[in-house]
């Protein structure tokens, strides 16, 4: 149990851990891009955790990075693939497919620090079922990241939220572009380490 | 001309950490002093521009002929932590100086996004390979510019008095905030 | 259990297996949503087409043919319904826009009236330049139903028909811009 809460609060690989900050900024222009890259990423993580708890005592040592950066860039390329051919329908009024938002941020889950960091720290020491959890807790605290950032920025900069509209009319855009993305993170770290030290 | 416009593009336009989010990592992690951002941008220099040759030729020679583009993310990445192995163990032997000055940057640009990513964005833009190579280039310039200034200003702030809550990482992100505020005021030189 | 040694054979060996499984794996994932990819980029062309043209009954996006313009290449979709031609979509641009380059879809009936326009790409800003896009405002219906022979596609600052968006006229000059170099294109294609 530890192993899967440790994830959200105590180790959140975004909010404690800095790790993984390309995609927290470049994906947050809305909720629902936020959720869908935070669940490509914890199914890459659970994937290559599980491939790596299994087989990572028969790798030599020498080669055990190179091999798990192989099996995790095709797990990536398999979400890569699966989104293109699933999630790439434009909205009803043109608006850009899923898989168009979040673009180059897909095949670049292979150099997300996060996933790297795990398969090596945790994955390749631990029993199966602990790494299953522990890939399971680290993804759904990365995409609880992106969903908080998400929302706050679809929130201030178009008044809505997972597309539901309800503030009328335009918002702060500053926060759905590049300077918003790095003001509303630093914002919602310093929230959280205050939140922290409270319940330490 | 062409040059030009890719150039000034991808260093203030469209540049690769405040604009398009890649690199954030080492922007936040080896800003905390101006010596260290030096030496992190030449390496990052460095591998950025071979990693884009050496990908181009890939994707151009070997992959399109065999039609198995879908292998694109797997070789790509395993080519640049190879690069990155032996531009490590060449420089040791041929230039220890240089090994020095950029040796232990080096093992942290394997996992720099801002490589890859400008190894596929190459790709996508359908870049000769002289433009690949200035592209690459030019990001790699526009990393620096950002990474320098911003240590610059993180080194200033170090003597500031700033509220507890903020130290540290937060204002790091709210003083990149601000700078990428006042990158958008370039947005229409090109 | 004791971790492998590592010799050069191990380690071979060891990569060998590794990226052969890796893309055998791969290789099978390719083939499985190979055809679904194909047809989700089909659907979104034959979508974005029809978001600008009469009502059709073929797959323009597969009928298509190309007119270079300004150092780049215009395409253009044809719309048919049962044997008659009613529509053609063309692929513009224009690298005057604000933030860069601005990619349009551009409807012409048959006698070069625009049908309707679409937004492609566009990097302009939030709130001021993407009032182009027709989620955002009414703006780019002014085009709609005018044919460019008679409407002259520049805004009123610079002598032409067209009201610029308030605060944008950079974005408004960029849309003129393509839609002018599908015009010109639309017409040197006819000739052939």
């Amino acid at each position: 149990m530890k192993n899967f809460t440790k994830g959200f609060i105590k180790e959140n690989p975004v909010f404690v851990l800095f790790l993984g900050l390309c995609p927290t900024l470049g994906t947050t222009g809305s909720a629902l891009d936020g959720l869908a890259m935070g669940l490509a990423t914890t199914f890459v993580l659970v994937m290559s955790n599980l491939f790596i708890s299994l087989f990572g005592k028969l790798i030599p040592d020498k080669v055990r990075i190179p091999s798990y950066i192989v099996i995790i860039a095709s797990f990536v390329t398999m979400v890569d693939l699966l989104m293109s051919a699933y999630t790439n329908t434009p909205g009803p009024n043109g608006e850009p497919s899923l898989y168009d938002n979040l673009g180059i941020f897909i095949p670049l889950i292979v150099v997300n620090c996060i996933v790297l960091g795990r398969a090596e720290a945790f994955a390749s020491k631990n029993t199966v079922i602990s790494s299953l959890i522990d890939g399971f807790g680290i993804g759904l605290g990365f995409a609880f990241a992106l969903v908080i950032l998400g929302s706050v920025r679809e929130l201030l900069g178009n008044g809505s939220l997972f597309g539901l509209k309800f503030i009328e009319g335009d918002g702060i855009l500053i926060f759905v572009m590049a300077p918003g993305a790095f003001l509303a993170l630093g914002y919602l770290i310093m929230i959280m380490n205050k939140f922290r030290d409270k319940t330490a | 001309m062409e040059y030009i416009i890719i150039i000034i593009s991808a260093v203030f336009v469209n540049n690769i950490v405040l604009m398009q989010y890649l690199g954030i990592c080492p922007f936040i992690g080896v800003s905390g002093k101006v010596d260290t951002a030096i030496g992190m941008t030449g390496a990052v220099t460095f591998v950025m521009v071979i990693a884009t040759i050496v990908t181009y030729l890939l994707q151009q020679y070997i992959l399109e002929p065999l039609d198995i583009g879908f292998m694109q993310t797997v070789s790509f990445i395993l080519v640049i932590a190879s690069l990155v192995q032996l531009v490590e163990i060449i420089l040791k032997k041929v230039s220890p100086a240089l090994y020095q000055a950029l040796g232990i940057f080096l093992p942290l640009i394997t996992t720099n996004c801002a490589i890859l990513g400008v190894a596929i964005l190459a790709f996508q833009k359908d870049f000769n390979l002289a433009e690949s190579v200035v592209y690459a280039f030019a990001n790699a310039v526009g990393f620096g510019v950002a990474l320098i200034t911003f240590s610059g200003i993180r080194e200033q702030i170090e003597l500031s008095s700033i509220p507890e809550g903020m130290k540290g990482v937060p204002i790091a992100f709210i003083i990149a905030g601000i700078l990428a505020m006042a990158f958008m005021g370039f947005a229409n030189i090109v | 259990m004791a971790k492998k040694e590592s010799t050069f054979g191990s380690m071979v060996v060891t990569l060998f297996l590794v990226t052969l499984a890796s893309s055998a794996a791969l290789g099978f994932v390719y083939e499985l949503t190979r055809v679904p990819i194909a047809n989700a980029k089909a659907a979104k062309k034959n979508l974005a087409i029809k978001r600008v043209t009469p009502e059709f009954d073929n797959q323009p996006g597969e009928e298509c043919y190309k007119v270079p313009a300004g150092g780049d290449t215009i395409y253009f979709y044809i719309a048919r319904k049962g044997d008659d031609t009613v529509g053609y979509a063309a692929e513009t641009f224009s690298n005057q826009a604000f933030g860069g380059s601005l990619k349009l879809l551009v409807g012409f009936l048959p006698d070069g009236t625009i049908k309707e326009t679409a937004v492609l790409e566009h990097r302009e800003t939030p709130g001021l330049g993407d009032k182009m896009v027709k989620s955002k405002s009414d703006w780019s219906r002014q085009f709609e139903g005018k044919n460019p022979d008679e409407f002259l596609l520049k805004v009123k600052k610079d002598g032409g028909d067209v009201d610029a968006i308030t605060a944008s006229t950079i974005t408004s000059r960029a849309y003129c811009d393509a839609l002018q170099r599908a015009y010109e294109s639309f017409k040197e294609g006819d000739k052939q």
